[in-house]
């Protein structure tokens, strides 16, 4: 337990287009030591995993590896060196079998010098990886045939062939069952035993306590705490994690002396390893927040109330009329509009100009006579309105493409689009994810637009302040449930943060 | 085993359908064709199935190297006309032995061009090589003038050839086939064209060099277009200014019957041989039946689309299968 450290961060600084997100970061590694890694969504341990996995540089700091420098410059310089990255999304390419994922960037040869790739020998040395992380297997089994647990214990054992001193974990019990987690912690007890340090980041702290011989906390990019395990309990986690204040952050919201009528109603949603029992009304003029930690369900959620993805059974109705057949199209007949987490991917046409992407979603609105010609003069003046209300700053709306602005502006765009559809339901999946802080302030004020007009807003978001700042009530979801509801007058960060990982409580209770 | 396999059983049994689904095609045709004519179900017509069959075969297992990593080569008609025309009209006096090795040289650069544009230039493969399908007949109808093009005695000879009773057509089909059976499982190199074609990203950061394996692979696919074309033309002994005209459609059509996918990763150059000649024995089948001629383009494509839909179809359930799941489901 006493062996030196033979891995040192420290001083390590990141920004992205300006905004630093971490601060000085540092930690150490001793041979067999497992370091949990803790923090919420955007506090910058993924990025300080990247910088030690290669996958991005650092802007200042220092890392040395037994004493020597460490400046990975891509994932194969950081492998050569002995650290494996053990993704979240798994990479292993599921149509190959395990051996040859183990082996695809160098198979022993039969003959040195001839490219014939000796088959028993790669068998053979994969049995034996295999039988490290115990998974009983034929080496010849294609990956897309094992299950999520299995497919983890196979990167840990490439990273073994890889012979890796510094195995970084991250997430990775998310999608595995509570077995499958056992067997995951075993095998990291007998890595740890090897000598192998290992880093664990997770969400789940009760696992994290349950695993880690040290535990370092960020916030906001910072270092706020590091201690031994065994002066550390979960309760103190979650302040560290949390301790922030609110200051003007957030437009002033007046909740509604009175709500409207309910303008989405959803009793008994279910879709089998998505969604359970989900049951919710949101009026109009309410603005109701759905928290919870990456992988809770809540995106799946916004999905299947569109229409887009499949749903087995509930009973959903929108501004009263029970929708039966749920589509995208149904859907924003009936007035309802998404903003998806993903807009470059789904949300926007890249190369259109911002006035042909605001008018998309509501051309038949404008169409003229049988044919549906488009009212030019009449779709032009309120795609101008509109963009004036959602404050796009571009010189020339109809000229200027989408691509060419910042990320606040394309959001507005986004949800300009949806504003001319005029929605009575509005859901907002991250909307503020990645635009700055000046951007994001207008689009709380556009929220609170919104629901002042008398539309019922859907507010999903990973930050706390940023719901607590701006909804009426607050759901909290964890694996596909709604576990807790919050009024606004009980609006509690630590409250919300425990229900949120309930999963994480509920292992060491 | 998962969850998500766990009570599928239904599912595997479409998977295993849908996997198959173009060898139970095969059956019922050779069934339907041997039902109508007493000719169709002989050794001597299969024989000549798969000496018909040769060309596009090899021409499409090129194809098939280009499909497993997600690409797509349309330019392999030009390619076969560039090799029959510079054959006949330069190098008609040569040797074989140094003729058809230069000609294959020539598919060879074709090959290595669309890989450039490709590769450096990063232009869409579908465009570069619908461009360089133009621009290659173009060149060579320049050349030959839109005249036959005619070819020494010795080529007709070749093609006429057998070798220990096997026709030469035959021959050249097998060594192709062999040696690109073994390049694609023996490899390291083949097993990397299927980690390419599964996710390109993902092959990147596991330090597979990728530019490297799109590019050789366009070569490989202009090498087999060559050969395909050589062992073509020495069948018929002199090239029309419409030798090679479309073939990418039956080519393409072969490999993806043969259970190679269009989106990449998955499929194999066994596959591709079977699609190859179940291909020609629908036209040869349709001779024998006496068929209007003018139903074959019809028939054919038919079979194609039902070979298409089912690989887009398998994909869409594959997807099903492996879906991202929340929740553990506790049964």
């Amino acid at each position: 337990m006493t062996a030196a450290p033979f891995f040192e961060a420290s001083g390590l600084c990141k920004s992205f287009f300006g905004v630093q997100v971490l601060h000085g970061m540092g930690f150490t590694l001793r041979p067999g030591q497992v370091l949990g890694l803790v923090g919420e969504n955007g506090s910058g341990k993924s990025t300080t995993m990247n910088i030690l996995g290669g996958v991005l540089p650092m802007d200042a700091g220092r890392m040395t590896l037994d004493g020597a420098d460490y400046h990975p410059r891509g994932p194969r310089e950081a492998e050569a060196r002995g650290i494996a990255f053990i993704h979240q999304e798994l990479n292993l390419f599921r149509n190959l079998s395990v051996a040859e994922n183990l082996f695809i960037t160098g198979f022993p040869k039969r003959i040195k010098g001839l490219p014939f790739i000796d088959r028993g020998r790669v068998a053979a040395r994969t049995q034996e990886l295999l039988k490290a992380v115990d998974l009983d297997i034929a080496p010849n089994t294609p990956v897309s045939r094992l299950s999520q647990g299995e497919r983890q214990l196979v990167e840990i054992a490439k990273a073994l062939g890889a012979n890796a001193r510094i195995m970084i974990f991250d997430e990775p019990t998310t999608s595995l069952t509570t077995r499958e987690t056992d067997r995951l912690f075993d095998i990291i007890g007998r890595l740890q035993r090897q000598g192998i340090a290992i880093i664990y980041i997770s969400h789940i702290l009760g696992d994290v306590m349950r695993l880690c011989d040290d535990i370092v906390v960020l916030r906001d990019g910072h270092k706020v705490g590091q201690a031994a395990r065994a002066d550390m309990t979960i309760e103190k986690m979650i302040t560290l994690m949390v301790g922030r204040t609110i200051d003007q952050m957030f437009p002033p919201r007046e909740p509604p002396v009175t709500l409207g009528a309910p303008v989405l109603e959803v009793r008994g949603l279910n879709q089998r390893g998505m969604v359970k029992d989900i049951g919710f009304t949101l009026r109009a003029g309410e603005v109701l927040g759905i928290s919870g930690l990456m992988g809770a369900g809540r995106s799946e959620l916004a999905r299947i109330l569109f229409g887009m993805d499949p749903h087995e059974s509930g009973d959903i109705r929108i501004g009263g009329t029970q929708v039966r057949e749920l589509s995208p199209a149904a859907c924003m007949d009936h007035g309802m509009a998404f903003l998806t987490e993903d807009r470059r991917a789904e949300g926007l046409m890249m190369e259109a100009s911002i006035a042909d992407n605001i008018a998309l979603a509501s051309l038949p609105k404008f169409g003229r006579s049988w044919a549906g010609f488009i009212e030019r003069t009449r779709l032009g003046d309120e795609v101008q309105r509109i963009s004036g209300a959602v404050r796009i700053n571009a010189r020339d709306i109809q000229r200027t493409l989408v691509k060419n602005l910042s990320g606040g502006n394309q959001q507005k765009a986004v949800i300009g689009k949806w504003l001319l559809h005029e929605p009575r339901v509005f859901i907002l999946d991250e909307p503020t994810r990645g635009i700055d802080v000046g951007a994001k302030y207008e689009v709380y004020k556009i929220i609170n637009q919104l629901a002042a007009d008398g539309a019922g807003v859907l507010f999903i978001s990973s930050e706390i302040e940023e719901l607590t700042g701006m909804c009426d009530r607050i759901m909290v979801m964890a694996q596909g449930e709604i576990r807790a509801e919050f009024p606004r007058a009980g609006f509690d960060r630590e409250a919300i943060l425990r229900a949120a990982m309930w999963h994480g409580m509920k292992e060491t209770a | 085993m998962s969850a998500v396999s766990a009570g599928g059983g239904n599912r595997s049994t479409t998977l295993f359908v849908l996997r198959n689904a173009p060898v139970l095609l095969f059956i019922v045709l050779l069934a339907c064709f041997g039902l109508m004519s007493d000719r169709f179900l002989t050794v001597t017509n299969f024989v000549n199935i798969v000496i018909q069959a040769a060309h596009i075969g090899i021409i499409a297992i090129g194809m098939t190297f280009v499909l497993l990593i997600g690409g797509i080569d349309l330019s392999i008609g030009a390619n076969m006309y560039i090799v029959a025309a510079v054959l006949g009209l330069f190098l008609k006096d040569l040797p074989l032995a140094i003729s058809f090795p230069l000609v294959t040289l020539i598919g060879l650069a074709f090959g290595a061009v669309n890989a450039w544009f490709i590769t450096r230039l990063r232009v869409a493969a579908f465009i570069t090589t619908l461009s360089t399908l133009f621009i290659g007949r173009g060149i060579a109808l320049y050349f030959s003038g839109n005249k036959m093009v005619g070819f020494s005695p010795e080529v007709l000879a070749l093609g006429r050839a057998s070798y220990f009773g096997v026709p030469s057509a035959i021959w050249g089909f097998a060594i192709v086939f062999i040696a690109a059976y073994v390049t694609l499982s023996q490899t390291t190199f083949g097993r990397q064209i299927y980690a390419v074609g599964a996710d390109p990203d993902a092959a990147g950061k596991a330090g597979i060099d990728v530019r490297r394996i799109v590019f050789s692979v366009y070569c490989i696919a202009g090498v087999c277009a060559a050969i395909g074309g050589l062992i073509s033309l020495s069948q018929v002994a002199v090239a029309s200014s419409t030798f090679g005209f479309q073939k990418e459609f039956p080519v393409i059509a072969a490999t993806v019957l043969g259970g190679t996918s269009l989106f990449g990763g998955r499929g194999g150059v066994l596959g591709t041989v079977f699609g190859a000649v179940l291909i020609q024995t629908v036209e040869n089948g349709l001779v024998m039946t006496n068929a209007d001629p003018y139903l074959y383009p019809l028939v054919i494509s038919i079979i194609i689309f039902i070979a298409v839909f089912i690989d887009s179809s398998r994909n869409s359930i594959l997807e099903r299968l492996e879906r991202r799941q929340i929740r553990v489901e506790r049964v």
